[in-house]
């Protein structure tokens, strides 16, 4: 089995307060892995690690490896920019800059240095193809992206997230604002994304892990409580813990 | 008392406070224009705005030259103040660490509350002199007194500015930052966009002050009433005009000050339009108007 992200041992910590506790967790290539756990337990900050949105943060420190493709992401010879290209991420709340349809698309294209107007515009329709909004927004391209629903909104933070062509992509929760029309369609497109991208997906919805993922790991106050493929953990989890969480007893 | 007669007295004092600060204005206006109209007549409101000569002893009123003083003041310190400002408020909100921040946002704007007469005082002792030796000439020109009014607004455009490039939401950034843009990238094409009707009225502020300023351009402009010719020539602002010979002024020309203060009010009135109407349309081109 390839392994696209090998995470060893990690811990994390904001100042004094520990977030992660010795994580360990093997991510497959084009296959969807499903994060789950009550708030606050790391899940978030786990994914945030992956592409080194943590480092945003004054106070975040952290030890242990992370390798994406066998190399460390936290190499200090590692370049960020380089690195969040290739870990794509899709936030909780819909967050489109306040810019036309096409400029959100193309912005990420822009920012490495294309500029070229046909190519922009190829890849603009394409990405937004590929996140299934192109029918729906290709006459108005113009227009605010803040003048979508939020469901179209995320499908669209999605397609700049596939524009620059990642590797990997992360999703924060994408549907937890989104109704459940919106969250079908993202799910479709999730099925539809998994064989071209690995994805990671936050998700506090039990329903929606046993949808999309063939993989889950449940984490529990910063550690990782049990993981493995999705049926096996929902159908006879071997930690009473996760079967407390997704029978529903505590979270 | 009841909760009711309590909300009721409540409400109603709210709306006599800002009534009477209305009507305050309304009757400083009137009396204004009440004083002022008598030389608008007798001159005619043509002759007043575009004359060329103001020579009260010869019964000449023309303010032309000092509107273009006032202008050209305002406009060249806004040319100094707005890129310095902004760099300074980018700075600020994004790239100084929390610890230089905190000093350095409160003492600029301390340097807001310092009195124009402080300002003038300095720039007639230090950089009048310079300017002297520097360009020859007086020392007292336009420039002098536009660098001298570029400090008294650049805390406000750096204050104004940096809230407004603080309130842009931090999903904006993240979302920029994820797409693999680097820091500067992201200031440029998100975050500054993002916080520009914020940064258009804190323009809008410091233009306000700069053409209102009075003391301080008195004490380094020179005051000579004519168009200048080049940056280093000395001018006379609307302002100035009103405040040098307001001590000694009887009659007509007593009536043409205050005329002077019509045309100012007019004056920024216009120019606070235009500015209010850029910030709207920015405002909408956004989108949201979350700011």
């Amino acid at each position: 089995m390839d392994y696209r992200i090998e995470v060893e041992n990690l811990n994390v910590y904001f100042d004094e307060l520990q977030v992660l506790k010795d994580v360990s967790l093997k991510i497959s290539k084009n296959m969807v892995t499903a994060l789950i756990g009550p708030s606050g337990c790391g899940k978030s900050t786990f994914i945030r690690t992956l592409n080194r949105m943590n480092d945003l943060i004054d106070t975040f420190r952290m030890n242990g490896t992370v390798l994406l493709d066998g190399g460390d992401i936290y190499n200090p010879k590692v370049d960020v920019v380089d690195l969040r290209k290739k870990v794509g991420m899709v936030f909780q709340k819909p967050n489109p800059f306040p810019k036309s349809i096409f400029d959100n698309v193309a912005y990420g294209l822009q920012v490495h240095g294309i500029s070229d107007k046909d190519v922009l515009t190829e890849k603009v329709e394409e990405s937004l193809k590929a996140a299934a909004l192109w029918e729906e927004v290709k006459n108005k391209l113009d227009k605010s992206a803040l003048g979508l629903s939020g469901g179209q909104q995320q499908r669209l933070c999605i397609a700049r997230t596939i524009a620059v062509e990642p590797e990997v992509i992360l999703m924060d929760e994408p549907c937890s604002a989104l109704d459940p029309i919106s969250t079908t369609k993202i799910e479709d497109l999730i099925h539809k994304l998994k064989k071209d991208y690995t994805i990671i997906i936050v998700t506090h919805n039990m329903q929606q892990a046993t949808r999309v993922s063939k993989h889950t790991a449940f984490f529990l106050h910063g550690e990782i409580v049990e993981s493995g493929s999705t049926d096996k953990i929902f159908i006879e989890p071997s930690d009473k813990r996760t079967e407390d969480y997704i029978t529903g007893r505590f979270g | 008392m009841s909760r009711k007669t309590d909300e009721f007295l409540i409400e109603k004092g709210l709306f006599i406070t800002a009534l009477s600060s209305i009507i305050i204005i309304a009757l400083i206006i009137i009396f204004i224009f009440v004083e002022g109209l008598p030389a608008l007549q007798s001159v005619g409101v043509f002759n007043f705005i575009f004359g060329m000569d103001w020579s009260p002893s010869d019964g000449q009123f023309g303010v032309f030259p000092m509107i273009i003083g006032s202008l050209a003041i305002t406009g060249l310190s806004l040319l100094m103040a707005i890129p310095l400002g902004i760099f300074c408020a980018i700075f600020l909100s994004e790239i100084a660490p929390t610890s230089v921040r905190k000093i350095l946002k409160p003492t600029i704007q301390t340097l807001a509350g310092i009195p124009s007469v402080v300002y003038g005082f300095f720039g007639l002792i230090i950089l009048v002199p310079f300017m002297r030796t520097q360009f020859g000439g007086t020392g007292f020109s336009m420039l002098t007194a536009s660098i001298i009014l570029t400090v008294m607004i650049l805390p406000i455009i750096v204050s104004v500015s940096e809230d407004a490039l603080r309130s842009v939401p931090p999903e904006y950034k993240e979302a920029s930052m994820a797409l693999g843009a680097t820091h500067w990238q992201t200031i440029k094409n998100v975050i500054f966009p993002a916080a520009i009707p914020g940064v258009i009225t804190s323009v809008i502020l410091g233009m306000g002050r700069a053409i209102g300023e009075t003391l301080a351009i008195i004490m380094v402009a020179g005051n000579v009433v004519q168009i200048p010719t080049s940056i280093l020539d000395p001018v006379r602002a609307l302002t100035s005009n009103i405040a040098i010979e307001m001590g000694y002024a009887t009659g007509l020309h007593y009536n043409a000050l205050f005329a002077t203060g019509i045309v100012l009010i007019v004056m920024i009135i216009i120019l606070l339009v235009i500015a209010n109407y850029l910030h709207y349309k920015k405002k909408v081109t956004i989108g949201g108007g979350y700011l």
